[in-house]
């Protein structure tokens, strides 16, 4: 995509209140300081989740402390703990009621990869089931490293061709 | 009356019901037939004031004949007696009756039994699965179950794979002198 910008018509009533940039730039940056998380918490992890999202640490300053349990209104899944197979068919579901765009973290071992419970009960990863954008280490994982991961998704959405993927049918049609 | 008189008083009271009295570091385990389950504890529960039914557990004995063992902890709140009951359960008849008649707590404790062991509870109210989903096809206490699972699906329910033990499973060393020798390794089959 062409970076080459153009000058707007000088107007000394609106000098100074316009910002060029790109479409996909300004829309990632839109997106990635309003994630909504998902809270999907499953175990211990998800107190280390409540943590991030409260004071001392406070993801509000990521825009993301709107945490509400309706997969509707969310746009990144933050998986928290250990997925049994009798609950891993609900975390599917309620990841197919999220609206696109939407993203996923796997916070901790056990979310990864089932962690430390290479059983007939658990689920090995996540991912098994769902795209997962971000893996966090950690057993549980510190706020400090679920923040750096959310981090981590920004910069991956900041990355992202937002606009081309939103009219993917458009773009294919006008190329034609 | 402490908990050894009790199961020699027992075994006066319930002639043949008491096949074996077991004294350990002072407590009192009786094996019981089958068919004196039901009269004994009912016993237990009102003439001796056994008021607690602090947990029932299963052993899978695989390779021995009868197979399982049903384990009943009782307790008594008035004469803080602790008193252990055993029933042997063959493989070929794996029916146990219930006693959530008398203890109500019973009544999770055999679903867990049925669930993790397959023994089933006759006479129970609502003997479903309760950590496993309806329709798991195995019951994975058992020790000819593997450890890392079998693969079953349930359409719209759930499902399960068999977990990559890679090795495992890795068991710690307790009593080890140093922390490299008491970190978790594998065990068992090479």
């Amino acid at each position: 995509m062409s970076t080459e910008l153009t000058h707007a018509a000088y107007d000394s009533k609106i000098e100074g209140n316009i910002v060029f940039t790109q479409l996909d730039a300004a829309m990632n940056w839109m997106r990635k300081n309003s994630l909504w998380p998902m809270p999907m918490g499953l175990a211990c992890c998800a107190i280390e989740l409540m943590a991030t999202a409260s004071s001392r640490f406070d993801i509000a300053r990521f825009g993301a402390e709107v945490m509400r349990f309706s997969p509707r209104q969310a746009d990144v899944m933050i998986v928290a703990g250990t997925v049994t197979y009798k609950m891993a068919l609900a975390v599917k579901r309620i990841w197919d009621q999220m609206p696109e765009p939407k993203w996923c973290i796997a916070m901790g071992a056990c979310a990864s990869s089932g962690g430390m419970y290479r059983s007939y009960a658990v689920l090995q990863g996540i991912d098994h089931l769902i795209p997962v954008d971000v893996y966090i280490s950690g057993c549980p994982p510190r706020p400090e490293a679920l923040i750096e991961g959310f981090m981590r998704l920004q910069r991956k959405i900041q990355g992202e061709q937002s606009f081309l993927a939103q009219k993917k049918e458009l773009v294919d049609a006008l190329s034609q | 009356m402490t908990a050894a008189e009790t199961a020699l008083a027992l075994q006066e009271k319930f002639p043949g019901a008491v096949l074996s009295i077991t004294e350990f570091r002072g407590e009192s385990s009786l094996m019981l037939t089958m068919a004196s389950l039901i009269p004994v504890m009912t016993y237990c529960q009102g003439e001796l004031a056994f008021d607690l039914l602090i947990d029932v557990s299963s052993v899978d004995n695989m390779g021995e004949d009868p197979r399982y063992v049903v384990v009943y902890e009782l307790y008594s709140l008035t004469t803080k007696n602790h008193l252990r009951i055993k029933v042997s359960v063959s493989e070929d008849d794996l029916n146990v009756p219930t006693v959530s008649q008398l203890w109500p707590t019973a009544d999770w404790h055999e679903r867990e039994i049925y669930d993790m062991m397959g023994i089933k509870f006759t006479g129970h109210p609502d003997l479903r699965r309760i950590l496993m989903w309806d329709g798991y096809p195995y019951h994975p206490l058992r020790k000819d179950f593997p450890m890392g699972g079998l693969p079953s699906d349930m359409p719209d329910v759930a499902f399960s794979e068999t977990a990559p033990l890679a090795g495992g499973p890795f068991v710690t060393s307790s009593g080890a002198m140093d922390r490299v020798s008491a970190e978790p390794r594998a065990k068992g089959e090479k």
